[in-house]
C-alpha cells in the first residue's frame, strides 16, 4: 500500500482562454481506490483526459513508478497500463462480449481472427473478476451493469495498472452497485489502483481509501476517507459551508389536481393508482427498472397504456401524445437530460422555448420579443449561469443544463410537474438550488411528482412516497414513516420474507 | 471587456449573425468573385453575365431550399431530380397532347411533385424506413412514370404564354431570378420564424427530446418531404419552359447539386444544423465556379472533377472545425516539433 504508482505534479492546462487546470497535484498508491471529487466543471474530466493522453498538459509532469513519462495518445496510455472507463458505454452493441474485449487487438492465426482463443481468454478474464457472463452473447443482450463490467474486463485485458472509473454507478441499481464494488475489491487485490469519480457521497465512503477534492481547476486537498465526513467534503467542494442541504417547507395540501386509477400497460406496470394535490410533492421510489419512468411516460402520453383512467383538474383525459398532455397542463422533466431533455447543439434560448411555442407566437411567426422576455425571465428565476441565452446548451455545466430543462418545462406553465431523477449527475451546489426551486414551486401551489433513486432526496423532499416494485405500487408511505430501510424493504420485497 | 461585449451583441443582430455563421463559405464566395473579376473583368462583371449566372443558379436554388429542410431533419431526398423530369413532362404533355389550359397543367404538374414528396415522407415517417432507400425508390418511380407517359421522347412546346414562365422578364430581370428571391425569403421566414421551423431543428437535433417536447414529428417530416417535392416540381416547370420542351433525361444528378449546395453552406448531414443563407451561398459558389469554367471553355467532364474536389474540401473544412480534429492535431504536433527544434 505504500508504493506510489502515479504522481501528477503541477499540471496546468488552458483551452482558448479558459484555464481548466491550475497547478494540480495528484498521487495514487498501489492497490488503492482514490476518489476524485469536485463539482461539474471543476476539472475532473480534463485531468483524466490529460492522464489518458487525450489532452497534453501545458506544463507539469506525470510520473509512473517514479519515472517521468509523456503520454501522447490513448495507445501510449495503454502501454503505461492506464485504462479509462467512461460514463457512457463505448462498446459495439452487435459484437459478442469476447469480440468487444479484444476489439482492436485480436489475436490472429494465419491471417484469420482466432475466435477460439478469443472466447477462451475472454471467458477466463470474466471469471477472474468473479463475473457470470457468457462471452459469446452479443453485447446488446446484456444489462447496462453487465456492459459496464465488460468495459472493466476490456480495460484489464490491457494489463491495466491504473483504472479510471468516471461515474460508474450513475445508471446502476443498488444491487448492481454492490456487484461493481465486489469487482473493485477483486481488482484491488490484484494490485490495480483505481481513480474513482462519483457524486454520490455514500459510495465514496464505502469504497475509497482516500479522497482528493478539486474546485475550479485548482487542487483543494486530499483526505483519508476514514478521517473525514460528508459535510467537510462538501464545504471543500463548494468553498463554503452549506447550512441545510434540503429545503422544504410543507404546505397545507388542498384539492386534487391529478388522479390516476388502475393505469396498466402489459409487461411494464399494472393497476397503478395515485392522487397528487396542489402544493404536494409525491415521491416515487423503487429500484431501477421497476417501472417508475414508464408510469410517468404513460401519464404524459409518451407511452400508450392498455387501460386505466386519468383525471386532470376534474376532467377525464386520454393523451395520445405528449403534445396533448402539455396543452392540458402536464410537464415531464425526463430522466436522461442529454438524450431526452435537451437539443444539445442548440442554444439555451431555443431549448427553453421549445415546449411553449404557443405562448410566444405573433400570428404565424414567433415573436423575438416574447421569446427573449420568456427566456430571460426563467434564466433569472432559476439562476441559470450562461454567458448569453444564445450560447450552445452543451457548453453549460450539468447543473445549469438541468436548470435549462426545468426552465423549459416550467415555461409551459404546468399544473402538474413530473420530475424524473431531477438531480442526476448534478453537482452539490446546483442540487441544493434545484431543491429550493422545487420547494418554491410546491409552495406556490404546483402539484409535483418526483421520481428518484436518491433515497435521502426522496425522504427529505416529499410529502408522501409511493414505492414501486415490478410495475406495482407496493406501498404508500406518509412523510412521518419515511426511512431508507423501510423504502428499501418495500422496493426489494424484503419485508415479505 | 466592453469591446468583447459589443462584439457579442453585434453577433446577435440577425444580419451580422448570418454573416458570422457563414463566415467560411462567404469568404470563399468573395475570393472567387474577386479572382473572377480580376481574371475576366469584361465578361464576368458585365450585367448580362451576372444576370445569367443568377438565372443559372436559380434552378438549383429552388431544389436546394427544399433539400435544406430535408437535411436538417437528418433526412435525404434523392428523388428531386426525377421529380423535376416528371413535373416538366406531365405539364408539357397535358398542354400539348391533351390540350389542358396552361394554369391547370402547371398546377397538376407541381401537385404531382408534391405528391411524390408526400408519399416518400409518409413512408419514412409512418413506417420508419430509411429516407435514402425510400427516396431512391421514388427516384426510379418518378423517372419511370415520366418516361412511360412521354414514351421516352422529348416533347416540344411552342406556346408563348408557357414560354414566359421561364423566359419572361420583370424590370429587365429574368423571372426565374425573381422566383428565387421570393422563395429564399419565404423559406428563411419559415425556418427562422415559424413553429414549423423550430420543430424542424428539434427533430434533427434530438428526435427523442423533440417527441417529449410535444413536437408532432410525423406531420413535420411528411410536410418537409412534401415541400421538397413541390419545389423540385416547380423547378421542373420553369426548366421545361426555358428549354421549350420536356426532355426524358432532364434532372439527372440535380439531387447531388442540391445536396452539394447545402453541404457547402454548412448544413450538417447529421441533422439539426443549417441555415437558408448558407445554402444560398453554397448554391452561388457552385454556380459561379461553373460560370468561370464555362468562361474558360473547360469541358463539362473536367467541370465535374472540379466540383467534386470543391465539395470534398468544403466538407473537410467543416468537419475539422472541432477541437479534437485530425487536422488540428497534425498542426499542433508540427508546432511542437518546430518548438523543440528551436529550443535545441
Amino acid at each position: 500500500m505504500s508504493h506510489t504508482v502515479l504522481r501528477m505534479e503541477g499540471i496546468d492546462k488552458s483551452f482558448s482562454g479558459t484555464h481548466a487546470l491550475k497547478n494540480i497535484n495528484f498521487e495514487l498508491k498501489l492497490g488503492e481506490v482514490h476518489a476524485l471529487l469536485g463539482e461539474n466543471g471543476a476539472g475532473k474530466s480534463t485531468l483524466i483526459k490529460v492522464l489518458g493522453g487525450i489532452h497534453q498538459p501545458d506544463s507539469g509532469s506525470i510520473f509512473i513508478n517514479d519515472e517521468k513519462v509523456n503520454i501522447r495518445g490513448i495507445n501510449e496510455a495503454r502501454k503505461y497500463g492506464i485504462g479509462i472507463i467512461h460514463q457512457e458505454i463505448v462498446l459495439v452493441p452487435f459484437l459478442t462480449v469476447a469480440q468487444n474485449i479484444f476489439l482492436g487487438h485480436e489475436p490472429v492465426r494465419a491471417g484469420v481472427v482466432d475466435s477460439k482463443t478469443i472466447n477462451a481468454d475472454a471467458q477466463e478474464m470474466v471469471a477472474r473478476l468473479g463475473l457470470d457472463i457468457d462471452v459469446t452473447t452479443p453485447l446488446e443482450r446484456l444489462t447496462i451493469a453487465q456492459q459496464q463490467m465488460v468495459e472493466i474486463v476490456k480495460a484489464s485485458s490491457f494489463n491495466v495498472k491504473i483504472l479510471v472509473m468516471d461515474e460508474p454507478t450513475s445508471s446502476l441499481s443498488d444491487e448492481e452497485v454492490e456487484k461493481l464494488f465486489e469487482t473493485i475489491e477483486k481488482l484491488k487485490k490484484q494490485n490495480v489502483s483505481i481513480i474513482y469519480i462519483s457524486h454520490r457521497m455514500e459510495e465514496l465512503f464505502r469504497i475509497s481509501d482516500r479522497i482528493t477534492v478539486i474546485r475550479d481547476g485548482t487542487y483543494v486537498g486530499t483526505k483519508n476517507t476514514s478521517e473525514t465526513n460528508a459535510s467537510e467534503l462538501v464545504s471543500m467542494m463548494v468553498g463554503r459551508t452549506l447550512k441545510s442541504f434540503y429545503v422544504r417547507t410543507y404546505n397545507e395540501i388542498s384539492e386534487t389536481v391529478l388522479s390516476v386509477r388502475n393505469l396498466s400497460r402489459k409487461g411494464e406496470f399494472e393497476d397503478v393508482s395515485f392522487d397528487v394535490h396542489k402544493g404536494e410533492i409525491l415521491g416515487f421510489s423503487g429500484l431501477v427498472g421497476a417501472g417508475r419512468s414508464e408510469i410517468m411516460q404513460s401519464v404524459f402520453g409518451a407511452l400508450p397504456s392498455d387501460r386505466g383512467e386519468i383525471v386532470l383538474n376534474g376532467n377525464t383525459v386520454k393523451f395520445k401524445n405528449p403534445k396533448q398532455a402539455i396543452k392540458a397542463g402536464i410537464s415531464l422533466v425526463p430522466e436522461d437530460r442529454k438524450n431526452e431533455g435537451l437539443v444539445l447543439m442548440n442554444s439555451v434560448s431555443y431549448n427553453i422555448k421549445l415546449a411553449s411555442l404557443h405562448f410566444v407566437m405573433n400570428g404565424i411567426a414567433e415573436s423575438r420579443k416574447k421569446i427573449s422576455a420568456l427566456v430571460s425571465d426563467y434564466m433569472q428565476r432559476l439562476r441559470i449561469k450562461a454567458a448569453s441565452p444564445e450560447i450552445e446548451v452543451s457548453s453549460l455545466s450539468g447543473g445549469n443544463q438541468q436548470k435549462v430543462v426545468l426552465a423549459k418545462w416550467l415555461a409551459a406553465r404546468p399544473d402538474v410537474l413530473i420530475l424524473d431523477e431531477p438531480t442526476r449527475g448534478v453537482d452539490v451546489g446546483a442540487k441544493q438550488e434545484i431543491y429550493s426551486i422545487i420547494n418554491d414551486l410546491a409552495a406556490n401551489g404546483m402539484a409535483i411528482i418526483m421520481v428518484s433513486s436518491d433515497l435521502p432526496e426522496i425522504i427529505n423532499m416529499c410529502d408522501s412516497v409511493c414505492v414501486v416494485r415490478s410495475g406495482r405500487i407496493v406501498a404508500k408511505l406518509p412523510r412521518e414513516e419515511l426511512t431508507q430501510e423501510r423504502i428499501m424493504n418495500y422496493a426489494t420485497g424484503g419485508n415479505e420474507q | 471587456m466592453s469591446k468583447k461585449n459589443t462584439f457579442a451583441k453585434l453577433k446577435e443582430l440577425p444580419v451580422i449573425g448570418m454573416l458570422f455563421s457563414n463566415i467560411g463559405i462567404l469568404s470563399v464566395l468573395l475570393i472567387i468573385c474577386a479572382a473572377l473579376a480580376i481574371a475576366e473583368p469584361k465578361s464576368f462583371l458585365s450585367s448580362s453575365n451576372i444576370l445569367s449566372v443568377l438565372r443559372q443558379i436559380s434552378n438549383n436554388m429552388y431544389i436546394a431550399l427544399g433539400m435544406t429542410l430535408v437535411i436538417i431533419i437528418s433526412g435525404i431526398d434523392l428523388s428531386v431530380g426525377s421529380v423535376v423530369c416528371l413535373s416538366g413532362t406531365i405539364t408539357v404533355g397535358l398542354i400539348t397532347l391533351s390540350g389542358y389550359p396552361i394554369w391547370l397543367a402547371i398546377i397538376i404538374g407541381i401537385l404531382l411533385g408534391a405528391l411524390c414528396g408526400f408519399c416518400s415522407g409518409t413512408i419514412i415517417a409512418q413506417f420508419k424506413v430509411p429516407a435514402f432507400i425510400v427516396t431512391m425508390a421514388m427516384m426510379n418511380i418518378a423517372r419511370g412514370a415520366a418516361n412511360v407517359y412521354s414514351g421516352a421522347r422529348s416533347m416540344r412546346i411552342t406556346d408563348k404564354v408557357f414560354e414566359t414562365i421561364g423566359m419572361g422578364k420583370l424590370f429587365g430581370i429574368p423571372l426565374p431570378i425573381i422566383y428565387m428571391v421570393i422563395l429564399i425569403a419565404v423559406m428563411s421566414f419559415v425556418l427562422n420564424k415559424t413553429k414549423f421551423g423550430t420543430y424542424i431543428y428539434a427533430i434533427g437535433g434530438n428526435r427523442e427530446s423533440a417527441r417529449l417536447s410535444g413536437v408532432p414529428i410525423k406531420k413535420v417530416e411528411i410536410a418537409v418531404y412534401t415541400i421538397a417535392g413541390l419545389l423540385a416540381a416547380f423547378a421542373g416547370v420553369v426548366l421545361a419552359s426555358r428549354m421549350y420542351s420536356a426532355q426524358p433525361s432532364v434532372g439527372e444528378g440535380f439531387e447531388l447539386d442540391a445536396i452539394a449546395a447545402c453541404v457547402l453552406g454548412g448544413v450538417s448531414m447529421s441533422g439539426g444544423k443549417g441555415r437558408i443563407s448558407g445554402t444560398v451561398l453554397g448554391a452561388m459558389v457552385i454556380g459561379i465556379i461553373s460560370n468561370w469554367l464555362n468562361l474558360l471553355d473547360v469541358n463539362s467532364f473536367w467541370q465535374l472533377i472540379v466540383k467534386g474536389i470543391i465539395i470534398l474540401i468544403a466538407v473537410l473544412i467543416d468537419t475539422q472545425k472541432s477541437s479534437d480534429s485530425a487536422l488540428k492535431k497534425l498542426l499542433g504536433s508540427v508546432k511542437r516539433l518546430c518548438g523543440k527544434k528551436n529550443a535545441a
